[in-house]
């Protein structure tokens, strides 16, 4: 366990000592804002809660984190620093976990950061903060199936670029599993229970469920097997090519 | 102790390292030398577990690379190949990082951590980024973090690689005055270096041993071992005294550089010629600028053993 928080603390630093971090925040940020108040309709519907804020969540991460994820093994890979971690006494699960552990931490300071938007709709009405803090914690949850999928694609490729799109395109499909696009190239040939059960995989499904302020487990436990078994198939592929 | 058994690495259709087995024990430095391409990075690799052999297997004072991975790399300190490290940390948070990784904590930390950045003249660069620095601080860098830990077992990839000759110098110092109860394992391709910290060379070529034995042994197998070097002051008499030369009872052979005026007098096996030569320079009167007895290069060796282990190979 202490290999993971010294790798995730050393991790963790890495972002701020380059510009990633504030580049990252900004955008996200501002992005968050624009579709907030102009795609979201914020202030028009004149309802009290946070619905257009946390609707763009999915879409804002298919394209955010992908660009976190990438690099988190592809370049110590590059540039050669993975044969030095790899060869120090910690075990691969720690070094998996400890990396993740750092940029879901860094992904969560992002989405605390939009606090503003919080106090704006409590200022202006009386909204259900039950909701809006179950709706924080899904989308937390999110962004870690995000993270946990991107961990094993950068796993997978020494080219941070090629992570990065591969990434968004697997989000993209467990995004969207659960809708026609997705199914429907399942539902010609597969059984029924097959595509069911894709159907079942979908993020934004689980995610629209907590974000309506109905904490499930069966959601919460959903989206933390999905992030347990990304990030044990990024240990298995850094198991079987490390050194490649 | 370092044991490596019939160590095996085949990249698809390729084998990089070729049934490779030997002992290392605490007090030796092992060199690995050979071409580039013979397998010494993979076979450094293999041992510090960051890639598991295709077959065989490696053990670390006692504990199996593969089986017991944890126990084995706690024991071993390691510069890869290159000296990567995270080039956005400064040079402190980068040892520290390392030594906490490695279980140091508190005052052993900071204890350990000071010694390496005095013993690799860091002092000057400690709040520098790793990324800033010249190859030769990398280098540095990376040694320290190899032995911060002072662990028993030492794999130095290349460690001079990219130094200065004061540099150069300063690292052979530091892995002397380390070899007296570890282990050192370090692969090079310069042969100087073999001769001033090796005790103990090994030759790989195509992924296979063509030689081990002591660096001095190795310069036994010169053809120059014993040979005498003569220079002269006027290029006309050199052709006169190789004939002479050759006419001594000793001599094998002697071949003649005209351009530096050298001759070099090869004795036949076995036999030494230093005494003959010069009394017979002596009593022609020839006026010689040198006469060296030679040691033996080991440069010539070198070729002559991976060409050969080449040929073989593509036989």
């Amino acid at each position: 366990m202490d290999g993971v928080r010294i790798i995730a603390s050393r991790e963790f630093a890495a972002y701020f000592a380059t510009p990633l971090a504030y580049v990252f925040i900004v955008i996200f940020l501002a992005l968050m804002g624009v579709f907030t108040f102009y795609l979201g309709g914020f202030f028009e519907r004149g309802q009290a809660d946070l619905l257009p804020f946390f609707n763009f969540h999915p879409w804002l991460y298919l394209f955010l984190v992908p660009a976190i994820s990438m690099r988190l093994w592809a370049e110590e890979r590059k540039s050669g620093s993975i044969e030095l971690l790899m060869t120090l006494p910690v075990t691969t699960t720690d070094a998996v976990i400890g990396k993740f552990a750092a940029a879901w931490a860094f992904t969560a300071i992002a989405l605390a950061l939009t606090f503003p938007i919080w106090i704006t709709v409590n200022y202006l009405g009386d909204p259900d903060n039950g909701v809006i803090a179950a709706a924080y914690l899904g989308s937390l949850l999110m962004a870690g199936a995000f993270l946990a999928i991107g961990s094993c694609i950068s796993a997978a490729n020494r080219n941070q670029v090629v992570a990065f799109i591969i990434t968004l395109v697997v989000c993209f499909v467990f995004l969207l599993a659960g809708f026609p696009l997705v199914l429907d190239f399942f539902s010609g040939w597969a059984p029924q229970a097959v595509v069911d059960t894709i159907a079942g995989l979908s993020f934004l499904q689980h995610f629209n469920a907590i974000s309506k302020g109905v904490v499930d487990l069966r959601d919460v436990v959903y989206f933390l097997v999905v992030i347990g078994t990304w990030l044990y198939a990024t240990a298995v592929v850094l198991d079987l090519k490390k050194a490649d | 102790m370092i044991r490596a058994e019939s160590l095996t690495r085949r990249y698809g259709p390729l084998t990089a390292v070729d049934n490779l087995s030997f002992i290392v024990q605490p007090g030796e430095v092992l060199g690995f030398l050979g071409p580039n391409g013979a397998g010494k990075t993979t076979t450094m690799r293999m041992i510090a577990g960051f890639v598991p052999p295709t077959s065989g297997r490696a053990e670390i004072c006692g504990y199996s690379v593969e089986e017991q991975s944890l126990e084995a790399r706690r024991r071993i300190g390691y510069l890869p190949e290159g000296a990567p490290s995270y080039g956005e940390m400064s040079v402190r948070d980068f040892l520290q990082f390392v030594a906490r990784v490695r279980g140091l904590r508190g005052d052993r930390l900071k204890v350990r951590v000071d010694d390496v950045i005095g013993r690799l003249e860091l002092a000057g660069v400690l709040d520098q980024r790793i990324e800033t620095l010249s190859k030769g601080f990398r280098r540095r860098v990376g040694l320290a973090q190899a032995i911060v830990h002072d662990p028993p077992v030492l794999i130095l990839d290349e460690p001079t690689d990219g130094l200065d000759p004061n540099q150069k110098h300063q690292v052979r110092q530091l892995i002397g005055t380390m070899a007296r109860d570890k282990i050192i394992v370090i692969s090079t391709h310069i042969l100087e270096e073999v001769d001033a910290v090796c005790t103990r060379a090994i030759i790989i070529a195509a992924g296979r041993i063509v030689a081990d034995k002591t660096p001095e042994q190795l310069a036994r197998d010169s053809r120059y071992h014993n040979a005498v070097t003569l220079r002269v002051e006027k290029a006309s008499l050199v052709r006169d005294m190789a004939a002479e030369l050759r006419g001594l009872e000793q001599v094998a052979s002697v071949d003649i550089v005209e351009a530096t005026r050298t001759l070099t007098v090869f004795p036949k096996a076995g036999a030494s010629v230093f005494a003959d030569v010069s009394a017979l320079a002596t009593s022609r009167g020839w006026s010689l600028q040198q006469l060296t007895l030679e040691n033996g290069r080991m440069d010539e060796v070198f070729r002559r053993i991976t060409t050969e282990a080449a040929t073989k190979g593509a036989a």
